[in-house]
């Protein structure tokens, strides 16, 4: 058999109908386009929460008290005194897998400033909190070890707080604002983080060092959670098995004990939002995937209607000497030549859509190679399965009737 | 002394519709040498359409054997048949048969684009020749709907003569045509029969056979008349003689 005949008479015939084979071609464009762009768009949603996850602190261990049972009754995490000041300094003194610790502690009320005032909590922390959670200082300065060791009343704070207290536009670094009758020495203003992906307010926060918070609001010797983070996101098991231990020693459980608190990794949550995501992204492929069918199903018709209306022509064509298998491959080269020229249409329209998309909206997408990969093999692989059936019928015709048919 | 390029042999065939066995060939036999230019005649029903089939490799007969330049047809695959219509046989037909939207030289090519022992440029050497032989040679790039029915069916006659066939089998090739183009057809005829080509034309115009060299005459089925044609007319005084038609 002469392939690159074949392949020519083909070419020849779609050129002959160029308006139908475009049409034909246009339900392949349409599927591949709408596969290409829908798993962009899931991708680039997925790409999205892992990085603010990652932007809230990618390595982020938190640690909290809990677990402990007083005469057979749980308590609530939040009122149990087990986090020492102890415990995080052994950690600090002697986790290997940690990039930063910081205590937490915190305390609400409403902030004063002059005549303004504004509801929210401050957080006491160490200094290593701002690298923990990705925090950077615009103006002025974070506070100092020296500052947590003199219990200092100073405070940082995030543009929210910034705003409502100093609306007229103020410099709010030097300003006194007060707190619980507290007052607390604007130091430092955080860099503007905006909303996180569960619809939190992450500039609404004021750090202020957290043997301050402990002394000066609450007269507490316990802490209510440990931020820390792993040198590494890979290492963060090794990192939460080591406090695990460090833990444990330092609380003095016995091997049968349950642990008196709870290690949380970003993990967690990265892993669940990743299933949401994912879903989304299958969920818009089968419906993309379904277009895509649609699609192949418009070749088999046009295929099936256009060996009818050529009846004649493969009669002469077997007159003249060609073989059924000539007229099989003819068909075939047709509709995959049709399903393949759709594919790759379909994949710079769905690429040009994914760009639109990015510039008009602003939404993220993330076009994926294998999704290009495979919705070319899908519509190769579709030209074929629905052009197989009408070319096996053409290729099936008795050369006399065709001849004669009208 | 010449070669026998047909040879048949009590040929019968019958075809089954609804219940009736309906006998269209009931044991024709004749054999036809290289470079004869026979009519084969008979009215509707008589079979003509049914032998023309047969000797074009498109069907099989039920019984009896046909050799096609000495090869045993009777018994050849759907496929075989189809390379040796591609070799050996030429057809033209009624209604031309070109393909739409296609140029002259494009319709000519087309059974050698069938035949992979062909290169590009031989098949396009020979489809300019083909075409030069019917006197087309100034229109080669026209497409089929650009011309008049003379002229496609000069087309058709250059795609039958391109494969240089055994036997060129035409089927009422001047059905269409007027009065005119039937003659320059036949002319056409007359003179690739000169040129020593074997030609079968079936017709149910007994006229024909005035220009031809020999005449079978088929009815139910049987050869009832086979001669040869003694007083061969010219085909291009006859249109020498036919009145001008003033509008051309």
């Amino acid at each position: 058999m002469n392939w690159a005949n074949l392949f020519k008479i083909s070419l020849k015939a779609l050129a002959n109908n160029k308006m139908r084979a475009f049409l034909t071609m246009l339900g392949i464009i349409i599927g591949v386009a709408a596969v290409i762009t829908m798993i962009a768009l899931g991708q680039g949603a997925k790409q999205n929460i892992q990085s603010e996850i990652s932007g809230m602190g990618s390595n982020m261990i938190m640690i909290h008290p809990g677990g402990e049972r007083r005469g057979g009754v749980r308590l609530d995490p939040s009122e149990m005194q087990t986090l020492k000041e102890a415990d995080y300094e052994a950690l600090r003194k002697e986790s290997l897998f940690l990039a930063g610790i910081s205590p937490n502690v915190s305390s609400s009320g409403q902030l004063i400033s002059g005549n303004n005032n504004y509801p929210s909590s401050v957080s006491g922390v160490s200094t290593d909190y701002i690298a923990i959670r990705q925090l950077n200082v615009e103006k002025g300065e974070m506070f100092t070890e020296a500052d947590i060791k003199k219990s200092a009343k100073v405070c940082v704070i995030g543009t929210t707080i910034a705003d409502n207290l100093f609306p007229d536009g103020s410099e709010p670094l030097g300003k006194t604002i007060r707190l619980n009758q507290v007052p607390l020495k604007v130091i430092g203003v955080l860099e503007s983080k905006g909303y996180n992906s569960m619809g939190m307010d992450q500039d609404d926060i004021v750090l202020v060092p957290y043997t301050t918070v402990m002394k000066r609001f609450r007269a507490i010797n316990y802490l209510e959670g440990i931020f820390a983070s792993a040198i590494s996101e890979d290492i963060t098991d090794l990192a939460t098995a080591d406090i695990e231990d460090i833990l444990r020693r330092q609380h003095k459980l016995k091997d049968t004990d349950e642990n008196d608190f709870m290690i949380r990794t970003q993990q967690e949550l990265s892993e669940i939002l990743d299933t949401t995501t994912n879903l989304l992204t299958t969920l818009l492929a089968c419906i993309a995937g379904i277009s895509l069918l649609v699609g192949g199903i418009g070749i088999m018709n046009i295929m099936y209607v256009s060996v009818t209306e050529r009846t004649r022509e493969i009669g002469l064509r077997m007159s003249v000497g060609a073989r059924g298998i000539d007229i099989l491959a003819q068909f075939l080269i047709e509709a995959i030549l049709i399903s393949i020229t759709g594919g790759i249409i379909g994949i710079l329209i769905g690429c040009g859509a994914c760009a639109t998309v990015k510039y008009l909206a602003h939404w993220p997408v993330a076009i994926q190679l294998w999704s290009v990969v495979l919705s070319f093999l899908v519509c190769t692989f579709t030209g074929v399965f629905f052009g197989w059936y009408p070319a096996k019928k053409a290729a099936a015709l008795d050369p006399i009737d065709a001849l004669r048919y009208e | 002394m010449e070669k026998t390029v047909i040879d048949l042999q009590g040929i019968r065939r019958e075809f089954i519709v609804g219940d009736e066995v309906v006998h269209a060939l009931r044991g024709v036999t004749f054999s036809i040498k290289e470079g004869e230019f026979v009519t084969i005649m008979g009215s509707s029903g008589s079979g003509k359409s049914t032998l023309l089939n047969i000797l074009g490799c498109l069907d099989t007969p039920t019984e009896g054997e046909y050799y096609l330049d000495g090869i045993s047809v009777r018994k050849m695959t759907k496929n075989k048949r189809a390379v040796l219509r591609n070799r050996k046989i030429g057809f033209v037909f009624q209604n031309y048969n070109l393909l739409a939207k296609t140029t002259a030289i494009e319709n000519v090519e087309l059974p050698l684009m069938y035949n992979s022992e062909i290169g590009a440029a031989e098949r396009r050497t020979r489809a300019i020749d083909a075409l030069k032989a019917v006197g087309l040679g100034d229109r080669l790039e026209h497409k089929s709907n650009q011309m008049s029915g003379g002229q496609m069916q000069r087309v058709a006659i250059a795609r039958a003569l391109v494969n240089n066939p055994s036997v060129i089998l035409a089927d009422e090739a001047t059905g269409n045509l007027d009065t005119r183009t039937s003659f320059e057809i036949l002319v056409l005829f007359q003179k690739l029969h000169a040129e020593g080509r074997t030609i079968i034309f079936v017709t149910h115009n007994p006229e024909i056979s005035n220009y031809s060299s020999r005449n079978i005459r088929l009815m139910d089925g049987h050869v009832i008349e086979d001669k040869v044609n003694c007083s061969i007319l010219s085909a291009e005084k006859t249109l020498a003689e036919l009145p001008v038609n003033e509008d051309d």
